[in-house]
């Protein structure tokens, strides 16, 4: 008894962390999600929050736009950012500085590196549109034309893969050389080195950097937010009415709905609906990535 | 290194908690106080934020504050510029806010007074004997209160018309129809050999700068809500007029066209705005770009005219959009008298008002200050002030969902501009029902 008061006691920093940071906002936003909250007053709606999130077309928009950035970007990134490690891994000669030019882009701040990005693909003055122009290939309207616009903001996230190649490399680099060694011996190519020796020792890394990725794509905001803005060309000052999503809700995510009905439309009960959503999706994500550790570590 | 990356993995989950805890907070405080006649003179210093933030603005707003510290010398001004209203709201939320502050955008006004964010500013006018009926003019009525409650005071207006440039017009007058705009812009257009437009006679699209339903939809006299508060937009023909006239204009020059020539253009508040460097014949703007076409552009040959009509309505002609900046009392600002008193002259004074119009070229918004002869006027600026006097000019009324009615429209008007939606019947019926489902949501109605 005494034991596990001495327990409690030693525990009792991150209860109180725990119940003050976690339990109560979770509580109050269940709580929030069945009222009429306006940031300032409170009236009992009942049901009426997650009815409206039924039938918000704009929120089901977001969602299919923020699924088809976790299905299509992020194995792209992890993709790419494998291959790039691959090669800045067996440069001979110029490692350092090949390494330095991929890594670089993930120190930019987010919304200068897309405020550059959305400029670079600009239709009427950037150089990558009048560069495909030139050799005759067409010139989309990146961030203007919704077919394109997903697709910009994955050129952006391939641009930006340093993060992920840094892990990827160190991973590379961690994979026991005497392996590949026995594996030539044994007649095995490239291909099947790969898939036979590397991919089963980084396994783990790349199911770090999916389930993260993956994570971070469900609050996707930032760059999506400014390329749409500028894209748009809407007027950035105050008192102007500026439309998320850019063209046709077609960059739309889910974090950027939440914040707007929150802290620009005053309907802070229904974004706790939207909040509680992207609770339980993260959540059933984080089980899943939980999950594959303990096989991983368990065959390992 | 496993454990190290799983650890890390439960950091970025935790990272969006912050998601749920942003949905805390917020009480209730009680009634504002009433202004007191006879309040004692011992020195008080307040906390006035505001949104201005260009030099000339700033340099205006000193002498006027300065100019009140002389007649109030007990009452210190502390201002802190550059704020906006979301800065606001969370120092209302806090408990914190300043004594006053003002807003640039009209949008929040409803949301203002009914969640009481800003104090019913109509005891403190009856306490200072101000009819506001008699000092400000009638359309502004309807951007400062809401629900009875007048949260809100006017501090300089904004009205909106047709710039146009004397060199490109090529001796046309300015247009007083939409037809007759939709022939002139398509006579100064010039395209290059590709088809490229090299100058826009007018760029008809909504995402033009100020071409915001807002404004444009004066031109056909659109009606945004029913008395209820439900949507007009879908059952009122004066908006698919408008639309189909925006697109009958934007056909003509290739919607793709007219893409790739307005994203070549700069910042609408630079040097660089189309219209300053002769990229545009016509466009709709307010009349400040009468001072930044001063500081940025003085050698333009420019006109302004109020904005074209639909052709069937030319007894509207000479109406235009008008909106403003507010101002207001915090609640739980912990000085509301003094508050009250800079409010008082900031929004009623006519000398105030006069010399902040004629530094920063803002519509002043009470009565006499637009009847004063230190106003400068020149005929350029004389446009809007005709505009602000004109009984048909408009405003958009206080809406709980002002922010989201404007953008339910505007993206269907880019959607309808960019042959991306081609039924417009349809269209404007989900705009309808999306404003009326959101209405629901927001205020029960």
């Amino acid at each position: 008894m005494r034991g596990n008061l001495r327990a409690l006691l030693y525990l009792s920093p991150w209860l109180a962390g725990f119940a003050i940071f976690f339990v109560y906002p979770l509580v109050s936003t269940v709580y929030f999600s069945f009222q009429r909250y306006d940031l300032f007053t409170l009236e009992p709606v009942g049901l009426l929050n997650w009815e409206y999130f039924l039938k918000d077309q704009a929120a089901w928009t977001a969602i299919r736009n923020t699924l088809w950035l976790v299905v299509v970007m992020v194995p792209l990134r992890v993709l790419f950012g494998l291959g790039v490690a691959q090669l800045v891994t067996r440069l001979k000669a110029g490692a350092g500085v090949y390494r330095t030019i991929f890594y670089l882009p993930a120190l930019v701040p987010l919304v200068a590196g897309t405020l550059g990005f959305v400029f670079l693909l600009n239709p009427g003055t950037g150089p990558v549109d009048a560069l495909l122009s030139a050799v005759g290939l067409p010139a989309p309207d990146w961030f203007g034309d919704p077919a394109w616009s997903k697709w910009g903001l994955t050129l952006l996230g391939l641009w930006s893969v340093g993060d992920l190649m840094v892990i990827f490399m160190a991973a590379l680099l961690d994979v026991p050389k005497q392996l590949y060694e026995a594996a030539s011996i044994d007649g095995a190519d490239g291909w099947r080195q790969f898939t036979s020796i590397t991919l089963p020792v980084i396994r783990p890394v790349l199911m770090f950097a999916l389930v993260t990725g993956v994570i971070q794509t469900l609050q996707y905001f930032t760059q999506a937010e400014v390329a749409a803005r500028v894209a748009s060309g809407a007027t950035d000052s105050a008192g102007s009415v500026f439309t998320p999503g850019y063209p046709d809700q077609s960059t739309l995510t889910f974090p950027q709905w939440l914040f707007q009905q929150g802290f620009r439309d005053y309907a802070m009960g229904y974004a706790c609906v939207l909040a509680l959503v992207l609770f339980a999706v993260a959540m059933v994500f984080t089980l899943v990535l939980l999950r594959q550790f303990r096989f991983a570590e368990e065959e390992s | 290194m496993k454990r190290l990356l799983l650890l890390s993995t439960a950091l970025l989950v935790g990272a969006g908690l912050p998601a749920l805890t942003a949905c805390t907070a917020g009480t209730e405080s009680g009634p504002p106080k009433v202004a007191q006649s006879g309040a004692s003179h011992e020195p008080v210093t307040i906390e006035f934020w505001h949104g201005f933030s260009a030099d000339n603005e700033l340099k205006a707003f000193d002498e006027t504050l300065a100019g009140f510290q002389k007649k109030f010398p007990w009452i210190t001004v502390k201002p802190t510029k550059a704020v906006q209203d979301s800065q606001i709201l969370q120092s209302v939320r806090g408990g914190n806010p300043p004594d006053v502050a003002l807003s640039f955008t009209t949008d929040s006004v409803a949301e203002f007074c009914k969640a009481g964010i800003f104090q019913d500013l109509n005891p403190y006018l009856k306490a200072s004997g101000i009819d506001p009926a008699a000092l400000f003019p009638k359309v502004i009525a309807e951007y400062t209160q809401y629900q009875g409650k007048r949260c809100v005071m006017p501090m300089l207006a904004d009205a909106y018309g047709l710039y146009y440039n004397k060199t490109l017009m090529q001796g046309h007058q300015p247009p007083k129809t939409m037809s007759e705009l939709a022939d002139l812009a398509k006579k100064l257009t010039v395209k290059n050999d590709k088809g490229d437009i090299k100058v826009a006679g007018f760029v008809p699209t909504s995402q033009m700068y100020e071409n915001a339903p807002i404004h444009t939809g004066v031109m056909v006299g659109g009606k945004w809500t029913n008395p209820d508060g439900t949507s007009a937009i879908g059952s009122d023909p004066q908006w698919k007029k408008l639309m189909t006239w925006q697109k009958d204009l934007t056909d003509w020059y290739g919607y793709d066209r007219l893409e790739k020539f307005r994203k070549s253009f700069g910042d609408e508040w630079s040097a660089e705005n189309p219209f300053n460097t002769g990229k545009v014949a016509m466009a709709i703007d307010g009349e400040w770009r009468t001072a930044m076409l001063a500081a940025d552009a003085p050698d333009l040959d420019y006109g302004t005219a109020p904005l074209p009509v639909a052709d069937d309505q030319p007894q509207r002609y000479g109406a235009g959009y008008i909106t403003g900046t507010v101002i207001g009392v915090p609640r739980g600002a912990k000085h509301p008298e003094a508050a009250w008193e800079l409010v008082k002259y900031l929004t009623t004074d006519t000398g105030t008002l006069v010399t902040l119009s004629n530094a920063i070229r803002n519509v002043p918004s009470t009565l006499p200050a637009l009847q004063s002869p230190d106003l400068k006027k020149d005929p350029n600026f004389q446009t809007f002030l005709d505009v602000f006097a004109n009984p048909d000019s408009t405003t958009l009324p206080a809406h709980v969902n002002s922010v989201f009615n404007q953008q339910t429209l505007q993206e269907a008007q880019i959607k309808w501009e960019s042959g991306r939606a081609s039924d417009l019947d349809a269209l404007l019926a989900e705009v309808d029902k999306k404003i009326d489902e959101k209405l629901k949501l927001t205020a029960g109605g």
